[in-house]
């Protein structure tokens, strides 16, 4: 498959990987895998999460070395690799948290790597500004050196990582999902960059599973699937459908899976004039039994902290707020529980489950009250009845409820913050961001259990600036900018380019 | 954080100054020569223990076994000394205190860098095994007839003199000592790749791995040479006291490390200076001084440390708290 791409240019490739596979525990991580990455290219890696994506990047920068199959740097088999011996041959590695310290300047994390590699064993600190401000020269930001990068912005510490990551000469640069924590403005200049690094032929693996970006900066395009090589070529073969298709090997219907025209059951949630100074204000909404109401809005458009209002984490400091017409005042998150609302956050790991305990555990954190007996005590065959009820409804990929929720994907731990609330019997559930983070297929799987949830009569509230989430699973959709309610259509009224449009704030001016 | 990290060091050198001002309008005496020898001398070994202490909390590790490890050191070098006959220079007594010392921090090397267990577990088993070995093997008598080599050691001064108020004040050449562990403590933190990986492991083990940090040789390195100046804090104990006691040092541990956590140390890693560090101990050593001064039961002197640790690490954890809230 590679031989095509390797006789149409003849240098050699950056990096090559020839029939690469490795095992953990018996299981195929990666199976055989070849790819080769030309000086200049832009390649990306899509996948979903599981695919044997990171398994691959360690590979080519020699944190976990492959069992089988050779690697080549610059035409160069090597033997063994190591960090260092990669980052000598010029292939970075950029991760996903972006491996930074982040009690040491700015300045210091830049120079770092390079300082290793060289086998430095003096700090010159002067030397050490000059090659910091050299590298971010080169990406044109300006970010202030002595500042210590646990004070950045996260947009400012993946720049950070890039900047050190170009400090030795560089060939190959590895994105390891590097758009998931950045807003759309951030975004778009990390493409830019991207582009700029390419003129200066420097090549870079994109590992991503938005399919939006693959399209905007890849040529060529690598889908794994369970550890095997599955799809490759230039990225104008592909569609979003194809794409989709190759990385979960089954069909995903983009179709909406609710109906506007869904029936509505009863009023459960009536919200009138609500403000929270800073936050949001006049908000105003309607949500029935069996509906699915979706609130989209930019960073910062107040979409979170609305959801945190209704939820008693930060109450509202003005405004009324009934539950199935009954007046209902919500200043704490108990409160909330009380009236049957259940929140699953924006950020489930460092606002939800505890990683290192069991996913029966983390299911079943909510409902204790519920499954108590006699003297408050609950019973260890309970608390795993609840949770495998819920492996199941859910589908849950795990062998055992006994895990500990850091074994599962991204998808899969959603769900379990999933379970925990819907174990507590809610009536309203907010959900901020359900599918961040989360690959295609098991993102299409949520939106059906979003729309089930609904069916089965709960009011559902998702918080999202997905588009073609809300679109595909809420029956209605508000927009909230700057604080405030700007319009509200139905999901059959208003198409992924009008609802963009709407949440812009320049969308007046227009 | 540079900026709150200042402040925490500055906190601490105001309260460290409001207690000098307080106790010398109490007794004019106190703002003298020979109570600042007098500090000096107090704060002497808790101070070449903290630099030790620092190195370890800046890679992000604890270690409570440094003070088994120093009587362990000490005692053992002064009964070899006093057993074979040699009498020796105290150079001899400082190379083999700090060579025993070096050898059992290579123990809490390999279970924390080899084994890669969790620091506080390992000291906390070395502490006690060390402490045991050396009542179990070594001897538990108290040595009172010091080797000449140490002896001479306390005696030899730096500087001597009488003051106005005629009182007699002397600096002890063990003063250097601290010298020169505070100048290659910094030498090594700010002027090596070392001294840069053992942040860099502070801040972050996985990118430390990552990107290619000799962790293992690193933390060995730590170990060891906080194992080499325990062993020198010892020896120097026992010859400015002039008895070998191997009852003596242990139980210090909490007081050195709630002194470097004072100047600014996070438990976290990552961060620590010399300088806030040895602020930390200045202000303990006053504190306890001043008490007595002011005529205040020595009890009180752990309540108050106790309410300082508080609030020098409390106040400014809240206020980043906050600002993080609001902003």
């Amino acid at each position: 498959m590679n031989d095509r791409s390797r006789e149409a240019h003849d240098a050699p490739s950056v990096v090559a990987l020839d029939h690469i596979s490795k095992s953990f525990a018996g299981v195929r991580a990666l199976d055989d895998v070849s790819l080769a990455i030309r000086p200049g290219e832009v390649v990306c890696l899509a996948g979903e999460n599981g695919s044997g994506k990171s398994t691959l990047i360690k590979a080519l920068s020699g944190a976990q070395p492959a069992e089988s199959g050779t690697v080549s740097f610059h035409g160069q088999p090597q033997a063994q690799i190591s960090p260092i011996g990669a980052v000598r041959a010029g292939v970075q590695v950029i991760y996903q948290d972006f491996s930074l310290f982040p009690n040491l300047t700015v300045a210091e994390n830049i120079a770092f790597n390079d300082r290793l590699a060289r086998g430095t064993r003096w700090i010159d600190w002067r030397e050490m500004r000059r090659t910091a401000e050299a590298a971010l020269g080169r990406i044109g930001v300006d970010i202030p050196l002595d500042a210590v990068v646990e004070d950045l912005p996260v947009a400012s510490k993946q720049l950070v990582a890039i900047a050190r990551a170009l400090v030795d000469e560089a060939r190959l640069i590895v994105m390891d999902e590097p758009t998931a924590a950045l807003t759309e403005r951030e975004v778009k200049h990390l493409l830019g960059i991207i582009s700029r690094l390419k003129e200066r032929g420097i090549a870079v693996l994109f590992v991503s599973h938005k399919l939006a970006e693959v399209f905007s900066v890849c040529e060529r395009v690598v889908v794994l699937r369970n550890g095997r090589l599955v799809a490759e070529g230039p990225v104008d073969e592909f569609d979003p459908a194809s794409l989709t298709h190759h990385m979960t090997g089954r069909e995903i219907d983009a179709a909406p899976v609710v109906s506007a025209d869904a029936p509505r059951g009863s009023d459960l949630l009536q919200v009138r004039h609500l403000s929270r100074e800073g936050a949001f204000s006049d908000v105003s909404l309607d949500l029935a039994a069996g509906e699915s109401l979706g609130i989209v809005g930019l960073l910062g458009s107040g979409r979170s902290e609305l959801a945190k209002a209704l939820f008693g984490m930060d109450p509202a400091s003005s405004g009324t707020i009934r539950i199935e017409g009954e007046e209902a005042r919500i200043d704490s998150i108990s409160d909330a529980m009380e009236r049957g609302i259940a929140y699953v956050p924006e950020d489930r790991l460092t606002e939800g489950l505890f990683l290192t305990q069991s996913i029966g555990a983390n299911i079943a954190a909510g409902s204790f009250r519920r499954l108590a007996g006699t003297f408050g005590l609950v019973r260890k065959s309970d608390i795993r009845d609840e949770a495998d009820g819920w492996v199941e409804r859910l589908s849950i990929a795990t062998p055992s409820s006994d895990l500990p929720v850091s074994s599962l994907s991204g998808g899969n731990q959603q769900r379990v913050m999933l379970a925990r609330w819907l174990a507590t019997t809610p009536r309203i559930l907010i959900l901020n961001g359900p599918t961040v983070g989360v690959d295609v297929g098991s993102k299409a799987d949520i939106h059906r259990t979003i729309a089930d949830l609904a069916a089965e009569g709960l009011g559902v509230i998702v918080i999202s600036d997905d588009l073609p989430e809300v679109l595909a699973c809420c029956n209605r959709i508000m927009v909230m900018r700057d604080g405030r309610i700007v319009d509200e259509r139905r999901n059959d009224d208003v198409t992924e380019n009008e609802l963009s449009h709407l949440l812009s704030s320049d969308a007046e001016d227009a | 954080m540079a900026r709150l990290f200042a402040r925490n060091e500055t906190l601490v050198a105001t309260i460290l100054l409001l207690f000098i001002i307080v106790t010398s309008i109490v007794d004019p005496s106190f703002l003298s020569v020979p109570t600042l020898f007098d500090l000096l001398r107090n704060g002497l070994i808790m101070a070449i223990f903290a630099i030790g202490v620092l190195l370890v909390l800046i890679s992000g590790g604890i270690d409570v076994s440094f003070t088994a490890l120093a009587a362990f050191a000490m005692y053992a070098t002064t009964k070899t000394l006093v057993e074979t006959g040699v009498e020796g220079s105290m150079a001899l007594a400082l190379a083999m205190s700090g060579g025993i010392g070096l050898c059992l921090g290579l123990v809490n090397g390999f279970f924390v860098g080899t084994m890669r267990l969790p620091t506080l577990i390992v000291t906390l088993g070395t502490l006690s095994a060390f402490r045991g070995a050396l009542l179990t093997f070594v001897g538990s008598q108290l040595i009172s007839n010091v080797p000449d080599g140490m002896r001479d050691f306390s005696r030899t001064m730096l500087l001597r003199g009488t003051n106005a108020d005629g009182y007699f004040y002397s600096l002890p050449a063990a003063v250097l000592v601290l010298l020169l562990v505070v100048v290659l403590t910094w030498f090594i933190l700010y002027r090596t790749m070392l001294g840069r990986n053992i942040f860099a492991i502070g801040g972050s083990l996985d990118s430390a791995r990552r990107i290619g940090i000799p962790v293992t040789k690193v933390q060995y390195f730590i170990y060891a040479y906080v194992g080499t100046i325990s062993g020198i804090a010892g020896i120097v104990h026992a010859s400015l006291a002039r008895v070998a006691n191997p009852f003596d040092i242990v139980g210090l541990e909490l007081s050195v490390i709630a002194a470097v956590v004072l100047g600014g140390a996070r438990l976290q890693g990552g961060t620590g200076t010399i300088t806030g560090t040895l602020l930390g101990v200045a202000l303990i050593v006053v504190i306890n001084n001043s008490l007595i001064t002011l005529g205040i039961p020595s009890t009180w002197q752990n309540i108050v440390i106790g309410l300082l640790i508080l609030l020098g690490t409390g106040v400014p954890a809240w206020q980043a708290r906050r600002s993080g809230r609001t902003e």
